[in-house]
């Protein structure tokens, strides 16, 4: 049985490391390389000057490095931790420190999120210690259907961390129909507005509905531009695919609730499906189709599938959302994919990210089993070839409280 | 007082508050559905007890556990070989809003929160509840057998909870479990000074919560006097005995000061749990359970002096400022101490449909600090524990003889993300099996809908 203090002698350990060794070698891991090498057995990985060196049996270990004994656990690249908003919120409710949502009651495509990101928020270590490395930025706006823009962001703590280029988000369905008037149809209706708009500046006697910024936004996106439409039901989605083929924009649907009665099309079109694998219950008019094995149809169908949906403090729990999937019939390696290659190489834009490969960037964790198992930890986080100290600020309460019967009042415990 | 104590009394004490014997008011029509004598073999078996069996048989008689344990089987009863298989009591959910936030979640199945008055003992959760939630199938092939339905947390005092079994009928009153007493809902902290305090209402602040409420107690404690000075009279046979005038309100109150209402309390911070239980001491009445208690693990000892449960996530966090020290331990930590009652909750409809793997990761976060808790241990934070705050744990929440056949069969370890559970019986009878569509309800609102799409 672990005791505590040598749970505390371990994190103390890890964070000793982190300042000075960036040399790292991890032996005899079940490396999941989410490449074409697939899965290989009893594999070690060479990581130094911040990315994969060397991967192979037996690799010589060289001084001043940091050897991880894996014995066949496994080694993933580092996690996604969905659409968030990680790092431009702290507490939900408290109105002062979330910035993820824009309340102007225009439309402000232009809207970015990245300026607001705090590095420094208590929500990062929390949720990198658990295997995240990686986050999409999510932008939302109250009173118009274009939510705004955000970008992929390594979950390293750093001002500059940012990865690929802004994506930019539409909604649309039910839950965006009193953006628009009260009918769905009207969405469309603005929205072929706005696009022609971003061609056609109006004249200055019309009346617009966008900024100057906001045509020049838009107008960038028409050249095969991210656009993440949240939208759940089947006939909607028909709609999105049929706008983003007008207007050249490289569509992604979020939500898809109903994306699987649409898989064929979805897959010919090639549009990448955003989805929570725990949507069972028809939450509204547009989800009665919703089912525990959309993302298994889906990933049958040749759709590429990236789980979302934990949120932004408890985006955590995605990797138990990716075992619920996998339980429900998405091949165990999908679901994997689902979380690190399939949203790096779609909003990353290239396939630096979410892969176990040499001369590429090394995000990598080491897993206690099955990555995807509730009973399973990430024992070791490595985010742009650095240690992550396994320690947040819930670990620091965790280990302020778990002393039984303190002389001194627990403020004076300082972990 | 021991639970069991006042749930024996409840016949005298319904006697005592209203002075004459009244039939219970909108009473359970639940009878089990039909079954058949039923053996379950070769089975690993976790009792909700604290024991795990190996290889192990179970019973089902006339709706009833008669057997758990390894010995000879009788031949004559239809028998499922469970070999590789789990098999635990069936799951309880100690704070759901089916039925009163019913799917599909429209303004127009908003009903689970009175937010017209911040004291509403008057209401009752029951009589919000819609039988057809979707959410009820759903839980159910998640493995739970029972629930308490509560009324929301808008105000200091919700309401009335009411506790089901989980089985589909036209009516909540076919659902609702036999003699289970009430819950009565109660709210700290944010969620009632917001909503009243932005309508420049008491209570805007949490000294004002605290106010609002004890004005509520002492003017239950008079409706209580009032009573039995009444009853005293007609005891005494004077003839100017004028019953009181009925205050349902009162009686809500007055149930949970009789010990009749078993009081579950929505509470985040641990000082917050340390006040209200300090008011009832004050007014004498005992909180059963603490919900959500982000905040519980820094007073797991202070919970388990007071017999208090603590109802909890194993990581839903930092949403509201009293759920910013939310810890991935609390629930192992509450566990921790002698006497404990932990319980996982869910809140949710999804929550609900996974108690088994809420409660695998609390356990897997106690035993990576030390706490070396087993899966017959973590078992019971979603049985045993759940039944004794909501007072049936003498009916259901364990595989013991004599208790309802809540049963459910597992296709493997529960405390796997992989794990499902396969057959689901409630007293006996075969409500859910994954294996076979007969025994898979579908509520009346998803009947007939998306036709033409295949699936």
């Amino acid at each position: 049985m672990r005791t505590l203090k040598s749970v505390l002698i371990a994190s103390l350990a890890i964070i000793s490391l982190s300042a000075q060794a960036q040399t790292v070698l991890i032996r005899g891991a079940t490396v999941h390389t989410m490449g074409k090498d697939g899965i290989l057995e009893n594999t070690d990985v060479f990581i130094s000057g911040g990315k994969i060196q060397k991967i192979g049996q037996n690799l010589p270990v060289p001084q001043d490095v940091h050897v991880f004994e894996a014995g066949g656990k496994p080694l993933t690249p580092g996690f996604f931790a969905g659409v968030t908003s990680l790092g431009i919120t702290e507490v939900s409710a408290v109105e002062g420190s979330s910035d993820a949502t824009l309340a102007l009651k225009e439309m402000r495509p232009e809207f970015n999120v990245v300026p607001a990101y705090n590095p420094h928020s208590s929500l990062i270590p929390v949720t990198s210690i658990e295997g995240f490395s990686f986050t999409l930025l999510g932008a939302g706006a109250k009173g118009s259907i274009f939510g705004g823009q955000g970008q992929m962001v390594a979950l390293n703590g750093g001002y500059e961390s940012f990865i690929g280029n802004p994506v930019l988000f539409i909604n649309v369905g039910q839950d965006a129909s009193g953006l628009s008037g009260g009918s769905r149809a009207g969405q469309w209706m603005l929205l072929n507005q706005a696009m022609s708009e971003a061609d056609n500046p109006p004249a200055s006697n019309e009346a617009a509905l966008l900024t100057r910024a906001g045509r020049s936004t838009l107008s960038a996106y028409t050249n095969d531009g991210k656009v993440i439409f949240n939208v759940d039901r089947a006939s909607d989605i028909l709609e999105v695919l049929k706008f983003a083929h007008n207007y050249e924009l490289s569509a992604v649907v979020s939500g898809g609730s109903e994306a699987w009665m649409v898989a064929k099309q979805l897959a010919v079109a090639k549009v990448p499906v955003l989805l929570n694998p725990l949507s069972n219950l028809p939450g509204n008019f547009d989800s009665l189709g919703s089912r525990l094995d959309n993302a298994a149809i889906l990933n049958a169908a040749g759709v590429t599938v990236i789980f979302s949906g934990a949120g932004a403090h408890n985006a955590r729990k995605l990797r138990q959302m990716a075992g619920n999937a996998v339980s429900y019939g998405l091949p165990h390696e999908a679901g994997i994919a689902a979380l690190t290659s399939n949203p790096a190489r779609v909003f990353g834009f290239t396939d630096d990210q979410g892969v176990i490969r040499r001369n590429k960037p090394a995000n990598v964790v080491l897993w206690s089993g099955d990555p995807l198992e509730v009973t399973s930890v990430a024992e070791t986080v490595i985010i742009n070839g650095e240690l992550i100290p396994m320690e947040s600020r819930q670990t620091k309460l965790r280990d302020r409280y778990l002393p039984q019967n303190p002389d001194m009042p627990r403020a004076y415990i300082k972990p | 007082m021991r639970l069991k104590t006042l749930l024996a009394m409840l016949p005298m004490l319904l006697i005592v508050l209203t002075g004459k014997v009244q039939a219970e008011a909108y009473p359970s029509t639940y009878s089990p559905l039909p079954s058949e004598a039923t053996l379950i073999t070769h089975a690993t078996i976790l009792t909700g007890t604290g024991e795990r069996l190996n290889d192990a048989s179970l019973l089902i008689v006339d709706g009833k556990i008669s057997f758990v344990g390894q010995g000879d089987a009788p031949e004559d009863v239809k028998t499922i070989d469970a070999s590789g298989r789990w098999v635990t009591p069936g799951l309880i959910d100690v704070h759901s809003h089916l039925g009163v936030y019913a799917s599909p979640g429209v303004k127009a199945h908003s009903d689970g929160n009175e937010m017209t008055n911040p004291a509403t003992p008057n209401v009752w959760a029951e009589h919000s509840v819609w039988p057809q939630d979707p959410g009820f199938s759903r839980a159910l092939a998640g493995g739970v057998t029972s629930l308490q339905v509560l009324p929301g947390s808008g105000n200091l005092i919700g309401g009335r909870g009411v506790t089901l079994k989980n089985v589909y009928s036209n009516s909540y009153q076919g659902m609702k479990f036999p003699n289970a007493p009430h819950g009565m809902k109660m709210a700290c902290g944010e969620n009632p000074k917001r909503v009243y305090g932005e309508r420049k209402m008491l209570p805007s602040t949490r000294m004002g919560n605290m106010a609002a409420y004890r004005a509520q107690w002492i003017s239950a404690q008079r409706y209580v006097d009032d009573w039995a000075a009444y009853d005293k009279k007609v005891a005494d046979g004077k003839d100017d005995a004028k019953a009181p005038k009925r205050d349902l309100k009162m009686e809500t109150l007055a149930g949970v000061l009789k010990g009749e209402i078993l009081v579950h309390m929505h509470c985040y911070r641990a000082d917050e749990m340390m006040t209200i239980m300090d008011m009832a001491d004050e007014f004498g009445y005992k909180v059963s359970a603490f919900h959500h208690g982000v905040e519980a693990y820094k007073i797991a000892d202070t919970l388990a002096e007071n017999n208090i449960c603590g109802a909890l996530w194993a990581d839903w966090w930092g949403f509201k400022m009293e759920a910013y020290d939310g810890i991935q331990e609390n629930i192992a930590m509450v566990d921790r101490p002698p006497g404990s009652c932990a319980i996982v909750h869910s809140d949710s409809s999804e929550g609900i449909q996974r108690l088994n793997q809420e409660a695998a990761k609390a356990m897997t976060r106690g035993n990576l600090v030390g706490m070396d808790i087993p899966p017959e241990r973590a078992i019971g934070w979603i049985t045993s524990n759940a039944a004794k705050s909501l007072g049936i744990d003498e009916q259901t929440g364990s595989l013991e003889a004599g208790k309802m056949a809540d049963v459910v069969i597992w296709s493997g370890n529960p405390f796997s993300v992989y794990a499902k559970a396969g057959q689901v019986f409630i007293d006996g009878a075969l409500v859910y099996d994954r294996d076979n569509p007969d025994y898979q309800p579908v509520s009346d609102f998803e009947l007939g809908q998306l036709q033409g799409v295949s699936k």
